[in-house]
C-alpha cells in the first residue's frame, strides 16, 4: 500500500504531514510512501533527508494522488486538491468538518474514505492520535515565547548588581492542553502564573503546573461530558468579566485559549479590558483563527494600540516540531487501522466510526455525542494475596519467641493462682483483660489527639472517687476524712478533665 | 457488698469508658467519646452512691459540688499553651487521692477481719498502692514546677543518684514487710513512713528529666495515675476500677512508648533521667559555615515569591503564643494562592499531641496540620520551610552526624527544602543542649525575635503590598 504526502500548498502553512522519521516509521508499519518534492521544505526537512528515510520523491501532487491508496495531509484539501483525489482514496487531515458541510458533500460524491483528525474524540485511548492535543500543546508553548519577544523585560524575578527586576505577572484563560502548556512554559519561564477556567475540575491541574487558580465567588461548572466547556451563564459571565478588568490592570502578559468546539470563540477580554492594561503588556489570541478570545484581535497579525498592548493574532507554528508530532500521530492512527498488513476500515471502533466523516459515499457527521470526561482514578489496593504473604511471614518469625513469652506468662500465672486466694484471682482477670483492651484501642488513637487522650484519661482515673465514696461514713472518724478529701481531689480531676477535653475538640475543625 | 444492679452498673460504666478510648480515635467521633466518657462518670458515680454501703451522703454531695466548681473554673481559665501544667497538676490529684484511700482503707475497721491470707493480700495491696499514688503524686507536681517555669526545666543531676533512688525502693520494700507481718496499729506507722519515702522517690525521678523529655514524663505520669487507681480497685475488691485504672495505665504507657519512640530513645533511658548530660561530655562535630539573618521585609519577600510553604512549629511558638497570628499569616499567604501546611513532630511541645491543640485552638484546619512522616517526602519540593520556635526537631544532625546525642531521632527534613527560615529568639541551643548545624547551612536564613512580634510585623508586610 502506498502512503502519498503532497506538499502544503495553503501560503501560511509551513507543517507537513510526514518527517524523515515518520517516513521510517510508516515504512515500518509496511507502507511505501511517496512524497511531493518541496512538501518539507518550509519545515526545513530536505527531499535528501526523506530519500534517505526510504520514500520516493515524485515532482507533481498529482503523482502522490494517483498513485497513493491513503493521503496524509495537514490542511483541508482546496478545490484544486479535491480534484486530484480518486475515487476510493482515503484522507487523513485536518477537516474542520463542522464548518465545512459542503466539503464533506463533496468528498463523499468523490466517494472518498476523509479521516478528520480533528473530530477524534477525546477519549483515553485516542490520546496517541490526538492531534488538537500535540497542536494545542506547541501554540501554548509557543504563546509564551510570542509574548516574551514582545515583551519588553525578563519573565523571572532578578536580583541583580544593576537592582532588582520584577518577575512578570502571566495570566492565562481557559486551562486545556493549550493553556496547561502555556502555564508550564511561563512558569518555568520564572513568571508569576495565574490562570482561569470555568471548569472547576482543572483547579487541580492548573496548580500543578504551577499556576494559581482564579475563580469567580459564583458556583456554576462549566465542565460538559465532552471535556469542553459550556457557554456559562450571564451572571457567571459579570462576575468574569470584572475578574478578567481587574486582573488586566495588574497583569503584564494575557494568554486566552478559550474555544468551544464549532462555535465562534467567546470575547473575553474586551476593549476597555486592553484599556486598563499597562503599556509594553502582550496579549496573545490563540483563538485568534475562530475569531479571537480579545475583541481587538486581527486574525494573522500582530499590532500595537494606541496604549502600547501588543496584541498577537497569530503564532509561529514551530513547523518542524508540529510535523514531527502530527507525523507521529498520522503514524499511530495507521497502526491502529491495522498497518499496511491488515488494512481495515473498522466502523464499528470509537475511534474510526467518529472520525471517519465521510466513508462509502455517506457523510457522516454530526457523530452521536459521547460522554468522555475523565473519571477519576481508583485507588490502588495492594493485592489481599501480597498483604496475607507479608502476615504469615511476620507471624512465623514472631511464633517461636511468642510461644516461649506464653509460656514464660502461664507459669507465672500458675505460681500465683497456687498461692492466691479465688477472689483475688477473679480482680487479676478482670485487671489482665482490661489491660489487654486498654492497649489495642490506645494504639487507634489520632496522633493529633493525644491531648485530648491524656486530658480524658485523666478525667477517667478520676474514678478513684469510687474508692473514697465507699469509705465515708455518717460519723467523721480519720478515714472519713481521708476519704473526703480524696472525693474532693478526684472530682476536681473528673470535672476539670472532662470539661478540658470538650474545650479542646471543640476547636478542631475541618 | 456489691449488689447485682451496682454490678451492672459498673460493668455498663466500664463500657462507656472503652468506648470513649475508642472514640478518640479520630477527631470526627472524638466528641462522641467524650459524651460516653461522661456518661460512665455518671453511672459509676451514681451506682456507688446509691449502693448501700454507703454513708455519709452529705459530706459526698459538699465534697463533689465544691470540686466540680473548682474544676470546671480550673477548666474554663487554662489556657492552651499551659495545658501541660493543667494535666500534670491533675495527675497529682488522683496520686493523692489514691494515697488517701490506701490510708482509709487500712484504717477502715470493716475491711481487717478477714482471714490472715487474704490481710497479707490485702495489705500488699493497700502498701502498693499507696506507693505507686505517693510517687504519682510528688512527681507530678515536680513536672507541674517544670512546666511552669518555677522549678528548673534543667535536668537535675547528682553523682549517685541512681544508688540513691534503688537504696530508696529496697527501703520501701523492707517496710512494706513490716508493714505487712506487723499484727497492731503500728503498721500505720510504717505505712506512713514508706508514703514519704516514696515522695521522695517521685520528686528524685521527675527533677532528673530535662524540659524536652517532658512529654515522656506527663504520659508516664499519666500511666501512673491509672495504675494507682487500679491499686486502688484491687484493695477495695472493687472491678470497676481496675478495668479504668488499667485502661488509663496502658494508654499512658502507649503514649509514653510512642513518644520515646518518637525521640529515638529507651523508655529507661528517659526516665532515669538527663538529657543533654552526654553532649556535655563529647565534642561535638565542628559545624563549619556562617550564620545570615534576615529582617522582616525580606522574610516576607521570600514568602511571596515562593509557591510551598511548610511551617514547624515548636514549643518557641506556644511560649509566644503566636499560633493566632501564625494562622493569619497562612491565611494571607494561602489568598494568593500558595499551598501552605503545618509539619508537626511528635514530640514537638511539652505535652503529646501539644502543638495540634493550639492550632486547632487558632481554627487552622486540622487537614492541614500534617504528621511528620507524612511531609517528610515532600521537603525536597517545597519552596520555604518556616521554623518557627523548634530547634532539635530540625536538626540534621539526628541524621548525618554519629557523635551528636540524638544522633537516630526521626525529625524534620528542613533542610531539604529549598530556602528555611528559622525563627529564635536567640542563638541559645535547643533542651537537648546541642547545636544545630541546620543554622547554619547554605539554605538557613535566621530571624530572631519574639515569634509572635516577628510574625506580626511579617504579616503586616505581606498586608501592605498587596
Amino acid at each position: 500500500m502506498i502512503v502519498g504526502i503532497p506538499s502544503e500548498i495553503l501560503v501560511n502553512e509551513s507543517r507537513v504531514a510526514a518527517t524523515p522519521q515518520t517516513v521510517k516509521r510508516l515504512l515500518k508499519l509496511g507502507f511505501e510512501v511517496v512524497i511531493q518534492r518541496k512538501a518539507g521544505e518550509k519545515a526545513n526537512f530536505s527531499d535528501l533527508q526523506f530519500e534517505n528515510s526510504g520514500a520516493k520523491i515524485v515532482n507533481d501532487a498529482i503523482d502522490v494522488y494517483n498513485h497513493s491508496a491513503i493521503i496524509l495531509k495537514v490542511n483541508e484539501p482546496t478545490l484544486k486538491e479535491l480534484e486530484m483525489l480518486q475515487s476510493g482514496t482515503v484522507l487523513l487531515s485536518f477537516l474542520r468538518p463542522a464548518q465545512n458541510q459542503e466539503l464533506l458533500q463533496k468528498l463523499a460524491e468523490k466517494n472518498v474514505s476523509a479521516l478528520a483528525m480533528d473530530a477524534i474524540p477525546r477519549i483515553s485511548r485516542a490520546q496517541k492520535v490526538d492531534v488538537l492535543s500535540s497542536m494545542a500543546n506547541i501554540a501554548g508553548y509557543r504563546s509564551v515565547i510570542e509574548a516574551a519577544f514582545y515583551f519588553g523585560r525578563f519573565l523571572n524575578g532578578q536580583i541583580t548588581a544593576a537592582g532588582k527586576v520584577e518577575p512578570a505577572k502571566v495570566l492565562v484563560i481557559g486551562a486545556g492542553v493549550a493553556g496547561l502548556a502555556a502555564i508550564g512554559a511561563a512558569n518555568s519561564l520564572g513568571a508569576i502564573v495565574r490562570a482561569f477556567d470555568t471548569r472547576k475540575e482543572v483547579a487541580e491541574q492548573i496548580q500543578s503546573m504551577g499556576a494559581q487558580f482564579l475563580t469567580v465567588d459564583i458556583n456554576e461548572d462549566g465542565a460538559t461530558d465532552s471535556g469542553y466547556s459550556k457557554e456559562m451563564s450571564e451572571e457567571f459571565i459579570a462576575a468574569e468579566m470584572a475578574l478578567f478588568k481587574a486582573q488586566a490592570a495588574e497583569v503584564d502578559i494575557i494568554i486566552t485559549t478559550a474555544q468551544i468546539p464549532g462555535r465562534e470563540a467567546p470575547k473575553l477580554i474586551l476593549a476597555s479590558h486592553v484599556a486598563v492594561m499597562k503599556p509594553g503588556s502582550v496579549i496573545v489570541d490563540l483563538a485568534a483563527s475562530s475569531g479571537g478570545n480579545c475583541a481587538l484581535t486581527t486574525d494573522g497579525e500582530i499590532f500595537t494600540t494606541e496604549n502600547g498592548v501588543t496584541i498577537i493574532g497569530k503564532i509561529n507554528q514551530l513547523p518542524a516540531q508540529a510535523s514531527q508530532l502530527y507525523g507521529n500521530n498520522l503514524c499511530h492512527m495507521l497502526e491502529d487501522m491495522g498497518k499496511a498488513e491488515n488494512w481495515n476500515i473498522n466502523m464499528e471502533d470509537t475511534i474510526v466510526s467518529r472520525a471517519m466523516v465521510t466513508h462509502n459515499g455517506q457523510v457522516n457527521w454530526p457523530p452521536k455525542p459521547l460522554p468522555v470526561s475523565p473519571t477519576k482514578p481508583q485507588a490502588v489496593n495492594t493485592s489481599k494475596e501480597e498483604q496475607k504473604e507479608i502476615i504469615k511471614n511476620k507471624n512465623k518469625n514472631n511464633g517461636l519467641s511468642m510461644l516461649i513469652k506464653l509460656g514464660c506468662i502461664g507459669l507465672l500465672l500458675l505460681g500465683l493462682g497456687q498461692v492466691a486466694p479465688a477472689e483475688f484471682m477473679q480482680h487479676f482477670t478482670v485487671f489482665v483483660l482490661a489491660v489487654f483492651i486498654g492497649w489495642q484501642v490506645i494504639w487507634n488513637v489520632a496522633h493529633s489527639l493525644h491531648t485530648p487522650l491524656m486530658a480524658v484519661t485523666n478525667a477517667i482515673s478520676g474514678i478513684i472517687v469510687v474508692g473514697g465514696l465507699l469509705q465515708t461514713k455518717d460519723n467523721l472518724n480519720l478515714s472519713s476524712i481521708l476519704a473526703f478529701i480524696a472525693i474532693f481531689f478526684a472530682c476536681i480531676n473528673i470535672v476539670g478533665g472532662f470539661f478540658v477535653t470538650q474545650r479542646m475538640l471543640k476547636m478542631f475543625k475541618k | 457488698m456489691i449488689s447485682g444492679i451496682q454490678t451492672a452498673a459498673y460493668v455498663f460504666a466500664s463500657i462507656l469508658f472503652i468506648l470513649s478510648l475508642g472514640g478518640l480515635s479520630s477527631i470526627e467521633s472524638s466528641k462522641r467519646g467524650v459524651l460516653y466518657g461522661i456518661l460512665g462518670m455518671l453511672v459509676a458515680i451514681a451506682a456507688t452512691v446509691f449502693g448501700k454501703d454507703v454513708e455519709g451522703h452529705i459530706y459526698i454531695i459538699v465534697a463533689i459540688v465544691s470540686a466540680s466548681f473548682i474544676g470546671i473554673v480550673l477548666a474554663q481559665r487554662v489556657k492552651m499553651e499551659s495545658m501541660p501544667q493543667l494535666v500534670a497538676i491533675l495527675h497529682s490529684f488522683v496520686g493523692l487521692a489514691a494515697v488517701l484511700v490506701g490510708i482509709g482503707s487500712y484504717l477502715d475497721v470493716g475491711i481487717k477481719e478477714i482471714t490472715n491470707l487474704e490481710k497479707t493480700i490485702h495489705l500488699t495491696e493497700v502498701f502498693i498502692g499507696v506507693f505507686i499514688g505517693a510517687i504519682t503524686f510528688t512527681g507530678s507536681i515536680v513536672a507541674w514546677g517544670k512546666l511552669e517555669g518555677k522549678i528548673s526545666s534543667k535536668s537535675l543531676i547528682f553523682k549517685g543518684r541512681h544508688f540513691l533512688n534503688i537504696f530508696l525502693v529496697l527501703v520501701c520494700i523492707v517496710l512494706g514487710v513490716f508493714f505487712v507481718i506487723s499484727a497492731n496499729d503500728f503498721g500505720l506507722n510504717y505505712l506512713i513512713v514508706m508514703t514519704f519515702i516514696a515522695g521522695l522517690i517521685g520528686y528524685f525521678l521527675v527533677m532528673a528529666i530535662g524540659g524536652a523529655d517532658m512529654p515522656v514524663v506527663v504520659s508516664m505520669l499519666n500511666s501512673y495515675s491509672g495504675w494507682a487507681a487500679s491499686s486502688a480497685g484491687f484493695m477495695l475488691g472493687n472491678d470497676l476500677l481496675i478495668i479504668t485504672g488499667a485502661l488509663v495505665g496502658s494508654s499512658g504507657a502507649i503514649l509514653s512508648i510512642i513518644m520515646c519512640k518518637a525521640m529515638n530513645r529507651s523508655f529507661v533511658s528517659v526516665i532515669l533521667g538527663g538529657f543533654g548530660t552526654i553532649s556535655t561530655n563529647t565534642e561535638a562535630t565542628l559545624i563549619e559555615g556562617e550564620i545570615t539573618a534576615l529582617m522582616h521585609g525580606e522574610v516576607s519577600q521570600l514568602l511571596k515569591e515562593a509557591k510551598t510553604i511548610v511551617v514547624v512549629p515548636g514549643y518557641g511558638m506556644a511560649v509566644a503564643k503566636a499560633q493566632y497570628p501564625i494562622y493569619e499569616m497562612v491565611k494571607e499567604l494561602q489568598k494568593t494562592g500558595k499551598t501552605v501546611r503545618f509539619a508537626i513532630h511528635p514530640v514537638a511541645g511539652r505535652l503529646p499531641g501539644h502543638m495540634n491543640v493550639l492550632l486547632a485552638e487558632a481554627n487552622v484546619p486540622y487537614d492541614i496540620v500534617m504528621e511528620m512522616d507524612e511531609i517528610n517526602d515532600d521537603m525536597s519540593s517545597t519552596d520555604i520551610v518556616m521554623v518557627i520556635g523548634a530547634n532539635d526537631i530540625v536538626n540534621p544532625g539526628a541524621e548525618d552526624d554519629p557523635s551528636s546525642p540524638i544522633y537516630g531521632m526521626p525529625v524534620i527534613k528542613a533542610w531539604k527544602a529549598e530556602q528555611v527560615i528559622i525563627m529564635k529568639r536567640s542563638m541559645s541551643a535547643g533542651y537537648a543542649g546541642v547545636e544545630n548545624p541546620l543554622f547554619y547551612k547554605p539554605n538557613a536564613q535566621m530571624l530572631y525575635g519574639d515569634a509572635k512580634e516577628s510574625v506580626d510585623k511579617i504579616l503586616g508586610f505581606l498586608k501592605s503590598n498587596q
